[in-house]
């Protein structure tokens, strides 16, 4: 087994009194899909912020290739090859939708031609290329999420964190973000997806993470955790059947 | 013709006709205003690099036009320094001011960073007012004689300032312009609009902030020396002023903050204004140029945030507007 | 320099201080309220100046007698200033807002001169001319008057927004605007007293000030600064962190000036400003 790309150890956080986090440790492989799921208050983006380096961790460890970045700056965290979306999207508005993806383009390739060039074929892989010069506001809700992926894949991460891509989105929206995170899968890139829409994210997702009050109650695979009584209770409710039981 | 199209037809005409100005107008009061202009217009695109693009909203920015204005002039008359590399002096000095000054204040937002600009700017005044070996409150008088270019003083004609403004404006358009459309461009944006989003994507907001903090600075700093070479006299009063900073901005805010030629348009109105008000309320002791400002900053704030470009690009959109599409994806 | 001398300083400090509170208490109820930024601050202690002095230059009457009629006047100058203006852009971007309270201290500023000239006025002969003096120390009586003027009109504030109905409600409406709708508060009757109360107490100080300082058209640009550095030092929206931070810098001011060269008192007072800003941007008691 190779080295996994990313470990959390024992990963705290706390806001004064509040605990955040507790103890939470896990590892992502290479190429692995991991869904992160929990209540409300779970303290699920509280792990994406520190992962993304928008706090720094109170105590533990979170390493990316097996350097840390626990504490490091966000852009410090991005040029290291992690990227992410936010659970409320943050598109430029006063941009298009192909500047947008630029500003993530740049910053592997600052001329402005070639990130031009670049985001070009990152919109035409998330396949929103009809709408490249439009202002991103025009967008509507769906595109402004896609949008918000594109941009984050033209950094061209190793990791991916995902706040509840498919929150609101219809049926059929939703199966569109499915395959569109399994293609990013296909390219080697592995994702954390935070999401409640258990439809999105179970058929994926390579494991999954349960997380209750800041805690890890569950690691496994959808089937192992669809039925485990701990998080039948804390979460899913009774009858839920993982696909294919 | 596309609306872009006729952009760029209006400014080159305007280019041309700004080249070809002085053979029409010969009058010595009308050539003023038209350097005046010009001078204003500069420290409006000045300080549109950082309020304008960055998004930082500087009330303090005579600092670094006085900055250049004292530096340029201290050199020259105490070290007999030829101005010209006095004003890149100045110019260097400005955006070392600026760096040190602006990275603690990067970390404030919005009002809380104006207010500080403000500050900063009355320290500048007060520490020069009190300083005797920086002029005082008396300032410094520039040596008449005529000096010719290198020397940076023409007394037979005005016509050598109106072009050395009017270079200094298209080189401070030029630079603006660079950055608009380099990388450092799209960033600014990016962190004017969103900028935690900006942080994820790699944008040291600190960084950038930096860079045009510095730029603006440098740029506002000559467009000092040039005001100490015309006018011969500085003193905290003209050039340290926090009014003086509230008309760079005002310009900007005027025209439309964060386009190339708002500004520009913004500093010709103004001008305008000014002038005419001289004309009808007689004088500019009676506080009517400071109603009329006040009248029209408030009218804009409220009204038209974007400023006359803002009115323009909102009658002629750069696009036609597309229908909305029926499905979603290619 | 003797224990005497200190105290002297101190206490001119303190008197000082206590007038600089009431400004910075109106500009930091505002913030508090609204979230805006009054630039024109300043300009609501002018007015009250000009006020005070219009009612002793044409009417005779003694500033401290016209005090009450000039704190209902700025309230309503407040008010009107709110409705007119203000209310647009509440939910404007910040840039708009900073512009327009900007805006609104220049056309004031303008309209001072114009009307008033820019010469300097002084009120001549008042009730409260020439000094006190106890334990050795001696203090301006204005100026010792202008003081007590000061925490009365502090003290009145206080007891409104903790005592009284209305008050409460300004405060629910400033911790969360939404949440006190919700609970039948007009937001825009809220802001509209806001306004009121803090050109008001502006409105105050100007009066208590205008028996011993100068008045003229710019006179709102040293107070503003002043101010400013108060909601600072003792946190935006805090009204007793604006008390205490006014002694503060009153006594910083005097002291500071005594000790080095008056000139650069408000460089001292500044620096203070941006050394708070810089270390802990939402002020010693001020909400993050």
């Amino acid at each position: 087994m190779s080295a996994p790309l990313l470990e959390v150890r024992g990963l705290t956080k706390r806001f004064g009194g509040l605990v955040a986090n507790e103890d939470v440790s896990f590892a992502v492989a290479k190429g692995e899909i991991v869904g992160l799921i929990g209540p409300n208050g779970a303290g699920k983006t509280t792990v994406f912020n520190s992962l993304a380096g928008f706090f720094a961790p109170t105590s533990g460890e979170i390493l990316l290739d097996g350097a840390p970045i626990g504490g490091l700056p966000p852009e410090a965290i991005a040029a290291r090859g992690v990227a992410r979306t936010f659970q409320i999207v943050r598109i430029f508005k006063s941009m298009t939708v192909r500047e947008n993806v630029m500003v993530g383009a740049m910053l592997r390739h600052r001329a402005v031609a070639e990130a031009s060039r670049r985001a070009g074929e990152a919109l035409e892989f998330t396949r929103l290329s009809r709408r490249a010069e439009e202002p991103a506001g025009r967008l509507t809700v769906a595109e402004q999420k896609r949008l918000e992926l594109t941009r984050a894949l033209a950094t061209e991460p190793k990791l991916l964190l995902l706040d509840e891509v498919m929150a609101g989105l219809t049926a059929a929206e939703v199966h569109e973000a499915v395959q569109l995170v399994r293609s990013i899968q296909a390219r080697g890139i592995a994702c954390v997806v935070v999401e409640h829409v258990m439809e999105g994210i179970m058929p994926i997702a390579d494991r999954m993470l349960v997380l209750e009050n800041g805690r890890k109650i569950a690691e496994g695979t959808p089937a192992d955790i669809a039925s485990d009584p701990a998080v039948i209770t804390a979460y899913l409710g009774e009858g839920f059947r993982a696909p294919g039981a | 013709m596309s609306r872009r199209a006729v952009g760029r037809t209006l400014a080159a005409a305007a280019a041309l006709a700004a080249l070809l100005l002085p053979l029409a107008v010969t009058r010595p009061a009308w050539q003023n205003t038209a350097i005046l202009m010009l001078m204003v217009a500069q420290l409006g695109v000045a300080w549109n690099i950082l309020g304008g693009y960055a998004g930082q909203v500087s009330l303090g920015h005579a600092a670094f036009f006085g900055t250049g204005a004292y530096v340029s002039t201290l050199l020259s008359i105490k070290l007999g320094i030829s101005p010209w590399l006095g004003m890149a002096a100045g110019a260097g000095v400005a955006a070392l001011l600026a760096v040190v000054v602006g990275w603690p204040c990067f970390r404030l937002k919005g009002h809380y960073f104006a207010m500080a600009t403000i500050a900063v700017g009355e320290i500048v005044q007060a520490v020069v007012n009190g300083q005797e070996r920086l002029g005082g409150a008396v300032g410094f008088f520039l040596p008449l004689a005529e000096t010719g270019f290198w020397g940076f003083v023409f007394n037979r004609s005005k016509l050598p300032y109106y072009y050395i403004a009017l270079g200094l404006l298209a080189a401070t358009l030029l630079a603006s312009w660079l950055v608009a459309r380099s990388h450092v461009g799209y960033y600014l944006r990016a962190i004017k609009d969103e900028p935690d989003a900006a942080r994820s994507l790699g944008v040291s907001l600190t960084r950038y902030k930096m860079y045009a903090m510095a730029l603006s600075s440098a740029f506002a700093a000559m467009g000092g020396t040039l005001y100490a070479q015309k006018e011969l006299f500085i003193d905290p009063g003209s050039t340290l002023s926090t009014s003086l900073s509230i008309k760079m901005a005002l310009v900007a805010i005027l025209g439309g903050v964060g386009t190339l030629a708002g500004p520009v348009v913004g500093a010709m109105l103004l001008t305008a204004i000014e002038e005419a008000s001289r004309i009808v309320f007689g004088g500019t002791g009676r506080g009517t140029d400071l109603v009329v400002y006040g009248l029209l900053i408030v009218v804009i704030a409220v009204y038209q945030p974007a400023g006359i470009m803002g009115w323009v690009q909102d009658r002629w959109p750069a696009r036609a507007p597309r229908p909305e599409p029926a499905g979603e994806g290619t | 320099m003797t224990a005497q001398i200190l105290l002297q300083t101190l206490l001119s400090g303190v008197l000082v201080g206590l007038v600089y509170a009431l400004v910075a208490i109106g500009l930091t109820l505002i913030f508090g309220v609204m979230d805006i930024v009054n630039f024109a601050h300043g300009e609501f202690l002018m007015l009250g100046m000009y006020a005070s002095f219009w009612g002793y230059a044409l009417l005779r009457l003694d500033p401290m007698f016209t005090l009450p009629f000039t704190a209902l006047a700025l309230f309503a100058v407040g008010v009107a200033i709110y409705r007119l203006v203000i209310r647009r852009i509440i939910d404007a971007p910040m840039l708009s807002q900073i512009f327009t309270t900007f805006g609104l201290m220049i056309l004031l500023r303008g309209l001072a001169q114009y009307l008033w000239k820019p010469d300097f006025r002084s009120v001549d002969q008042t009730v409260v001319a020439g000094k006190v003096a106890f334990g050795g120390l001696q203090f301006g009586l204005p100026q010792v008057v202008a003081a007590l003027g000061a925490i009365a009109t502090t003290g009145v504030v206080w007891w409104f927004l903790r005592s009284t109905r209305l008050g409460a409600a300004l405060e629910a409406t400033a911790a969360d605007k939404e949440a006190a709708a919700l609970m039948g508060i007009d937001s825009r009757k809220m802001f509209a007293l806001a306004w009121g109360i803090g050109a008001a107490c502006a409105g105050v100080a100007g009066a208590l000030l205008s028996t011993s300082y100068p008045i003229f058209p710019e006179v709102g640009s040293t107070f503003i600064l002043v101010a400013f550095v108060l909601v600072a030092l003792g946190g935006f929206g805090s009204v007793t962190g604006a008390f205490w931070a006014g002694i503060l810098v009153g006594i910083v001011e005097v002291v500071g000036g005594f000790l080095w060269d008056p000139a650069y008192k408000m460089v001292l007072v500044l620096s203070l400003y941006l050394l708070v800003v810089w270390l802990r941007p939402q002020g010693l008691l001020g909400k993050a």
